[in-house]
């Protein structure tokens, strides 16, 4: 997976001058975090549900091995190819060899944050093989050039005009309404013929079910099960950590997903397949691409409980303000933060598990209960091992020294009010003034206060 | 009850008011408070910038300072956490929690004729969870009037050296606050955190707004 370009810092500089992206962000969020609230609501037994599913995660996590040779023989046995794939190149070289193998020179694609992860559409195309995005947000970005800057909602940093006229520019010419039911009318007539024509189909998985072999996918669309009934052949990739251990686990993440993903009782499209029928193929690709690392550490690796719902994007102040771009990764917000810095590195990623408040409401709403402020400290731990600079290492055990006796902070403190009026100009502090006023240290301390008493 | 005061690096050095207020309102309410003279910092500020050995250490250094009182309070919720649900020490309490939760008291006999509004801190609600221990103590001052912020339960972008780390998201966050708490129409906004209202107030201030930012033990320490 693709390390960020640039420190969140930078990047969030940049996004952040984006006024119009923040407002519509803003609005975006809010509507998605307030249906959300509104139908965990009326569920009496949620925190039961987020117990299990958090439980039912930690269990596959600690036999994963165990459980992942119980779905490859699942799904050999109703049919299916399973190939297991160390990173992205082998995840796409299946794929790849798949489609060639069959003589597609293209490939429908539904909506998959993994197969986005290892960059499959990029290196089919080094192949001649041409991949098109069939969710209409993804078609969007794909039309574009653009990446995803939400889990849910890939564009919803694009607004309908800046669509009209990219679809006039590609795939509709002419088209003048920026009305919605228009926007994916042209989508659907453009995309229907790609339907009918691709030989081969790719997906993703939101679960993988260890007992049967059966894959599951959740949408909104319908464009998802398109790409999986219409093409002959169907290749499906999915990360290890997809799997849940029986058909009926399945019962607890159908409530989590979409009542935490778009705030629905139920998502309109819920497919379900086990192996392949007669003169149809099937083949899973089981993608390990840094996951075996992020196991091996046992507080980071609560992140691969994550089902993917974005519940933590919408109700996080950061992601809320900077959007997704500024993660520089497919993962954004706070599971982000988490998930990335441990599948491409720390040291490659050293300032995201910084990129929060630690405010702590992405684990309030986690239907996993991923607990993202713990791992955010944990991983800032490690990235100070790894990354920190000695001025920062060295003012940090200065102030650890001053902290360790009271006659040294005593003087630090009489130190820092003769400083004040220098000091807010220097270093960290003129950070803080560029913005915002700093109260003048009184003239006398509590504990001065205190001994006079 | 023994009662300790713990103050908080952030509180001893910034907002020694708080300090104060929180020593006037115990006392009212009859306790005697002591102040370990050799307290500093719980260690947070090391714990959430990635220096988890030199706060486990400034951690164990609190434990002994504190060693033998029946409470701990503190006029900070975060530092409070911290020492509490990250460190294990049963006995901390935040102030308004101590009063609600512990004493069982809600009217402190304070009297505050103003409009106020308040902003829940995030480790206020989500680490030590105080419930709404500081709305009751509020609704029982005499002649306050509480005036709810919209979106009360979103951070103020305060965390730490996140605001300087991070200064630009940190500052577009305070300044929707700032908005929420203008938009109130109130006199003052109060918290649990002088963290958190160093961020407010340093952004009220900035923006020549009207609004002041009050830690809740000054409140409930005037008559």
């Amino acid at each position: 997976m693709r390390a960020p370009a640039e420190s969140f810092p930078a990047a969030a500089r940049r996004e952040l001058a984006n006024v119009q992206l923040r407002t519509n962000l803003r609005k975006a969020t809010d509507t998605i975090r307030d249906k959300r609230a509104r139908v965990v609501g009326e569920m009496p037994d949620w925190e039961d549900l987020r117990d299990a599913g958090r439980a039912i995660k930690a269990d596959l996590l600690a036999h994963l091995d165990d459980y992942l040779l119980q779905f490859e023989e699942a799904v050999q046995a109703a049919g299916g190819h399973v190939h297991w794939a160390r990173d992205a190149a082998e995840a796409n070289a299946v794929v790849a060899d798949v489609a060639r193998s069959h003589g597609a020179d293209e490939v429908v694609k539904m909506k998959s944050l993994t197969t986005d992860e290892i960059e499959l559409n990029d290196a089919l195309a080094e192949h001649g093989i041409c991949a098109t995005e069939t969710d209409f947000a993804e078609l969007i970005l794909q039309l574009d050039g653009d990446w995803s800057s939400h889990i849910l909602v890939p564009a919803i940093h694009r607004n309908r005009t800046e669509i009209r006229d990219l679809f006039a520019r590609t795939i509709a010419p002419g088209i003048v309404s920026d009305d919605p039911r228009d926007l994916a009318e042209a989508a659907r007539l453009y995309l229907r013929e790609k339907f009918l024509a691709a030989r081969v189909g790719v997906s993703g998985a939101n679960f993988g079910v260890a007992e049967t072999g059966t894959i599951c996918i959740v949408e909104s669309e319908g464009n998802g099960r398109m790409c999986t009934t219409l093409p002959r052949v169907l290749v499906t990739v999915l990360g290890i950590e997809k799997l849940v251990p029986t058909f009926a686990d399945l019962e607890v993440f159908l409530q989590l997903l979409p009542r935490s993903s778009t705030g629905e009782r139920m998502n309109p499209y819920t497919s379900l397949w086990t192996g392949a029928t007669e003169g149809q193929e099937l083949h899973v690709v089981l993608l390990d691409n840094g996951r075996t690392r992020v196991l091996a550490d046992d507080v980071g690796r609560q992140a691969l409980h994550c089902i993917r719902c974005s519940a933590c994007l919408n109700v996080c102040p950061v992601y809320s303000r900077t959007g997704g771009h500024a993660y520089g990764s497919v993962y954004p917000g706070p599971i982000g933060a988490i998930l990335t810095p441990q599948l491409v590195g720390i040291e490659n990623a050293a300032s995201l598990p910084f990129a929060s408040s630690l405010c702590g409401a992405c684990y309030e709403v986690c239907p996993v209960k991923i607990d993202i402020p713990s791992v955010l400290l944990h991983l800032r731990t490690r990235a100070v091992s790894a990354r920190a600079g000695r001025a920062e290492r060295a003012g940090m055990g200065l102030v650890a020294w001053m902290f360790s006796g009271r006659r040294r902070f005593g003087a630090a403190q009489r130190l820092a009010r003769l400083a004040q009026p220098f000091a807010l100009r220097l270093g960290p502090l003129a950070a803080w003034t560029r913005t915002r006023d700093l109260k003048p240290m009184p003239k006398e301390t509590f504990g001065e206060w205190w001994r006079k008493r | 009850m023994r009662v300790a005061l713990f103050v908080t690096c952030i509180g001893d050095t910034l907002f020694p008011e708080a300090g104060r207020a929180t020593v006037s309102v115990l006392e009212r309410l009859g306790h005697d408070v002591a102040f370990p003279s050799e307290q500093t910092c719980c260690g947070q500020m090391h714990l959430n910038s990635g220096y988890s050995a030199e706060a486990d250490r400034l951690a164990a250094r609190f434990r002994s300072v504190f060693d033998g009182f029946d409470a701990i309070v503190s006029p900070s919720s975060s530092c409070a956490g911290t020492m509490r649900e990250h460190y294990g020490v049963e006995n901390v309490y935040e102030l308004s929690e101590f009063l609600v939760h512990r004493l069982g008291v809600e009217d402190v006999g304070a009297r505050f004729p103003h409009r106020v509004t308040y902003h829940a801190t995030c480790h206020s609600l989500r680490v030590t969870k105080v419930g709404d221990a500081p709305q009751r103590l509020l609704q029982g001052v005499d002649g306050l009037e509480l005036v709810e912020l919209s979106r009360p339960r979103e951070c103020c972008g305060f965390g730490g050296t996140f605001s300087i780390k991070n200064a630009d998201t940190s500052s577009a966050m305070l300044a929707d606050k700032c908005a929420d708490v203008e938009a109130t129409g109130a006199e003052y906004c109060t918290a649990l955190d002088g963290s958190c209202l160093l961020q407010i107030g340093g952004g009220l201030s900035r923006g020549r707004s009207g609004v002041r930012a009050i830690h809740l033990a000054e409140i409930l320490a005037s008559t």
